[in-house]
């Protein structure tokens, strides 16, 4: 308290074990106390959690009042003197532990949480050696909460940390406090598990062992974990984790406190995914198809295949025979590397929009996508219309955010494919087929009076024909109204066939409306791949590079002579699976580089290289602000597995290409920020032209589908505890049921997919949540490896 | 007068007559030496010796994988690695002591809550070869069985100690 601070009307000076502090009015004296530095014990409190009151344990001893009171619970007033530590206070504090510890099993040794619990910590100050209790202690049955978070609640000190949690944070009232006294439990209200995409973080609130990590249990103990600071691996948020390690071996992941991201939560994806790192199918060693068969080789050898293999491509059939599809959670060491390779041989064929379709328009594109506003400020907005978003599960912690700012009456928008069901109140929801869209959006931009110059003649028909419908009106009237507006895409806008418009459309109710205009990238680099050049159009930095090379989608409908996958499956991550898959096995030189080697990836790879996964190596994220993350590696990669940027710098060195001569990933990554550092998301010209409407050529059914939550990257879809919980289940086809009865297939029970020559049979739901006219078939799962677009035409019959 | 008496000791071989008188007492006193291996010394119930691995009169193992001795091991002589067993209870799926690294504290024994680490009485075995000095959890539960009697019995005569 050396700088004096300034004394406002709402502030009052509180005297804390005989020192004044001030505080605002109204605030709690923990929170005081907390700010102060001044220990006051606690248990069902928590910063972020409404304040309950009724563990006890941060009794406090306040002049004046009859009985100690609870910190947590008592606001300060003007001239109050509290003590912490007065006789009163400790006698208090001490009886509530006894009380605690009466019925909390002596269990510790088998405990996952001991060592790290906050009991066990409390009861070191303040419990007694002796327990005075020598009834039988209660014993209360478990409940099987699904396969992320395991149960002992015999321990629960019903705190109700989780509860509160689940109703106020996830927006899920799934558990609940059932009897009272000592017959109270925390219990889910029917036999089921918790189903919300922030489970995980009940492990973290829970101050006991009560509520533990089910795939960590039992396996290693809090004071035998190296931690290590990382960044988490799916979502553009970028959130900060912690990698808990035992014998250079990842064995759980923790959230770290940062208030302008993730706050102090994460999702379960960033929480669980850390299990498909010891996937039974990761590479170990470099291999080579020698005949029919790959041989298990030197790394020198396979390297050498490699190089080979690509300067033949490039003599053979010139620069444009070589293509790199690149996934958008390569780090963005990686991503600069492959960039540099690529145009080192000549060539611009580079792509990490493996899910794109629609590349209109990508020139005027700004250096990396961006959220346009931080992500704190999610929280604030007034209005928020989304379009193409399933954003609970495609970015958890967004969602948490707008949530947030729902809750507290922002009116939140939507324009999506499928009346997907949010943990927030939504003011107006449109729900249409992919050219549906396009007109509501459309619409959206027309009630707001926003025109476009240099529209095509077509565009402008298009517009013309457009009638705002009333659910328009309203979302142009609420964002109108919005103070803090904000128009976001979310990733379904990103794989429509009419992206750009969409983009263009978008940009246009922004600006009309006074919003800021956003994108949710997708994935972890999504904004990095752009920046380190790993799009066709532009080199790293954002050059633009004349004339541009083929994009995702071009490559993997003529597939180059030479392909370097990087950490990409093909049957997964692109936009149309089965095209993809064919690519592969098309292009007459495949280089797998990535982590694992799948049976698909056996079959059509020509050299596989083992990468190490995320945790493994040293690189950099950057997020949906454009905010770059640097993080180290942290556990051993398996076998011969090395670090991608390693990989690539010999790669680099043995094509002979200048420059690749790096000691390690900081200095990649400093060779870069040189060229980038800079960079803001602004728009480079007009995106207001728009084109023809791809969608609205569609005849017949249009599939559409989004990567579900956990199958969106090579590590979450071998991630094996993820993979049992409810949001994991395999593809179904969806269809609404005037659809069904359309169609003839009211009863079926399973339907025969068909794009194309691509053809699943999938069982079939009728779901009201569909619009007319689609069929919702995910994309990434096994069921939906062997179809074709994930959002394009597609029809349906009855399985023989 | 101090190189007289010097040269008088040295003539009639005193400090040979003074070192004789330690060997005659120890000539008539009683002897300690053990014909070892044939006789041993008495050993304390509380003596530390080679470790075991005990398991409840039913069977079961009593390790529940807490990982207590592992922490407090000053030599850093034991690893363990634990998950949970098919019936959900707590175990080690390694649990192994390197008895090179081990300095006998006893602070295992010390630290374990269920009685399950302990050091017998045994002060003689041998390696043929490098890395059988590392013991492993069955030859540590091998032990326990084969001394259990001794254990039981030396921890119950300790019992009131504790």
């Amino acid at each position: 308290m050396s700088a004096k601070p300034e004394i406002h009307d709402d502030q009052v000076t509180v005297e804390i074990d005989g020192v004044a502090y001030r505080a605002r009015k109204g605030e709690m004296i923990i929170r005081v106390a907390d700010a102060a530095g001044v220990v006051i014990p606690r248990f069902c409190y928590h910063p972020k959690l409404p304040v309950a009151a009724n563990c006890r344990m941060c009794l406090v001893e306040v002049e004046r009042a009859p009985k100690p009171l609870p910190a947590c619970a008592t606001p300060v007033t003007d001239g109050m003197k509290v003590f912490t530590r007065s006789p009163r206070a400790i006698a208090a504090q001490k009886a509530v532990m006894e009380f605690l510890l009466i019925n909390h099993p002596l269990d510790c040794p088998i405990c996952d949480q001991g060592g790290e619990c906050e009991l066990q910590d409390l009861s070191l100050g303040f419990g007694s050696s002796v327990s005075r209790f020598a009834e039988k202690k209660r014993v209360v049955a478990d409940h099987d909460l699904g396969p992320l978070i395991a149960t002992d609640m015999t321990r629960c000190i019903h705190c109700t940390r989780c509860i509160r949690f689940l109703e106020v944070i996830a927006g899920q009232k799934e558990l609940g406090g059932i009897g009272r006294g000592e017959h109270m439990r925390i219990d889910t209200y029917v036999e089921r598990a918790i189903g919300s995409e922030m489970s995980g973080n009940v492990i973290d609130v829970c101050p006991v062992g009560a509520l533990t990590s089910k795939p960590f249990r039992f396996t290693a103990r809090a004071w035998e974990l190296r931690e290590y600071a990382a960044v988490a691996p799916h979502d553009s948020m970028g959130s900060h984790i912690a990698l808990h390690t035992r014998g250079g071996r990842v064995m759980r992941v923790v959230p770290r406190e940062e208030e302008s991201i993730n706050e102090v939560w994460i999702s379960d994806r960033d929480r669980y995914s850390y299990q498909g790192l010891y996937a039974a199918d990761r590479l170990t060693a470099p291999m080579v198809r020698r005949g029919d068969r790959l041989e298990p080789v030197e790394w020198d050898v396979a390297l050498e295949a490699v190089a080979d293999g690509l300067r033949r491509a490039v003599t053979e059939g010139g620069p444009d025979a070589i293509g790199v599809l690149v996934s958008p959670t390569a780090t963005l060491e990686e991503l600069y590397l492959l960039n540099r390779l690529v145009r080192g041989l000549g060539s611009s064929n580079i792509d990490h929009r493996l899910r794109q379709t629609d590349f209109r328009n990508q020139e005027q594109a700004p250096a990396f996508p961006s959220l346009g506003l931080p992500i704190e400020a999610l929280e604030r907005v007034d209005a928020a219309l989304l379009v193409g978003s399933n954003v609970r599960h495609e970015q958890p912690i967004a969602a948490h955010r707008l949530r947030k700012a729902a809750l507290a009456g922002a009116k939140v928008l939507f324009v999506n494919p499928l009346d997907f069901e949010f943990h927030f109140p939504v003011a107006e929801r449109i729900v249409a087929d992919p050219a549906g869209m396009v007109r509501a959006v459309a619409g959206i931009a027309k009630a707001l009076g926003a025109g476009g110059a240099g529209d095509t003649p077509a565009a402008r028909d298009f517009l013309k024909e457009i009638r705002p419908a009333p659910a328009e009106r309203a979302i142009a009237q609420a964002l109108r109204e919005g103070e803090r507006a904000s128009v976001l895409l979310g990733a379904l806008a990103a794989a429509h066939p009419d992206y750009s418009l969409l983009r263009a459309l978008a940009m246009r109710i922004a600006a009309a409306a006074g919003a800021t205009f956003g994108e949710l990238p997708e994935a972890a680099n999504s904004a990095g791949a752009w920046i380190a050049g790993a799009v066709p159009h532009r080199d790293a930095g954002a050059v633009p590079v004349l004339p541009a090379g083929r994009d995702a989608r071009a490559m993997i409908e003529s597939p180059p002579q030479a392909l370097v996958l990087f950490n990409v499956e093909p049957e997964f991550d692109c936009h149309d699976a089965a095209a993809a898959r064919r690519a592969a096995h098309a292009s007459a030189f495949t280089v797998v580089m990535g982590s694992y080697g799948s049976e698909a990836a056996r079959e059509y790879a020509d050299v596989l290289l083992p990468v190490a996964a995320f945790a493994e190596t040293s690189g950099t994220f950057v997020n949906a602000e454009g905010r770059w993350q640097g993080f180290r590696g942290a556990a051993t990669p398996p076998g011969e597995a090395r670090p991608g940027w390693k990989v690539l710098r010999v790669l680099g060195n043995l094509l002979g290409l200048p420059g690749f001569d790096y000691a390690d990933s900081a200095q990649v990554c400093d060779e870069l920020r040189a060229k980038a550092g800079g960079l803001t998301a602004e728009w480079r010209g007009e995106p207001g032209d728009i084109d023809i409407v791809e969608s609205a050529r569609v005849t017949g059914l249009f599939r559409i589908g989004e990567a579900p939550i956990y199958r969106t990257d090579p590590l979450v879809r071998r991630a094996s505890a993820l993979q049992k919980t409810e949001l994991a289940r395999d593809a179904v086809c969806r269809i609404a049921p005037k659809e069904a009865a359309r169609l003839g297939l009211a009863d079926a029970a399973r339907v025969e997919v068909m794009q194309g020559e691509a053809h699943a049979v999938l069982p079939l739901v009728v779901d009201e949540r569909v619009p007319e006219g689609c069929a919702w078939i995910p994309a990434a799962t096994p069921g939906s490896a062997a179809l074709g677009p994930s959002i394009g035409p597609v029809s349906l019959r009855v399985a023989p | 007068m101090r190189t007289l008496r010097n040269y008088v000791k040295s003539l009639f071989l005193w400090e040979l007559f003074m070192g004789l008188r330690v060997t005659g007492r120890y000539l008539f006193a009683r002897k300690v030496t053990l014909m070892y291996p044939e006789e041993k010394t008495p050993q304390s119930p509380r003596f530390r010796g080679l470790h075991a691995l005990r398991r409840y009169p039913n069977g079961e193992e009593r390790c529940i994988a807490c990982k207590l001795c592992e922490a407090v091991c000053p030599a850093l002589a034991i690893t363990i690695e634990s998950e949970p067993r098919a019936d959900g209870t707590r175990r080690t799926t390694r649990y192994d002591i390197d008895l090179f690294k081990c300095i006998f504290c006893g602070f295992c024994e010390e630290s374990c809550p269920v009685d399950s680490i302990v050091e017998t009485r045994i002060y003689e075995y041998h390696y043929e070869n490098r890395g059988e000095q590392i013991i492993h959890k069955e030859q540590l539960l091998a032990n326990g069985d084969r001394y259990e009697a001794q254990l039981a019995a030396d921890r119950a005569q300790e019992a009131r100690y504790r």
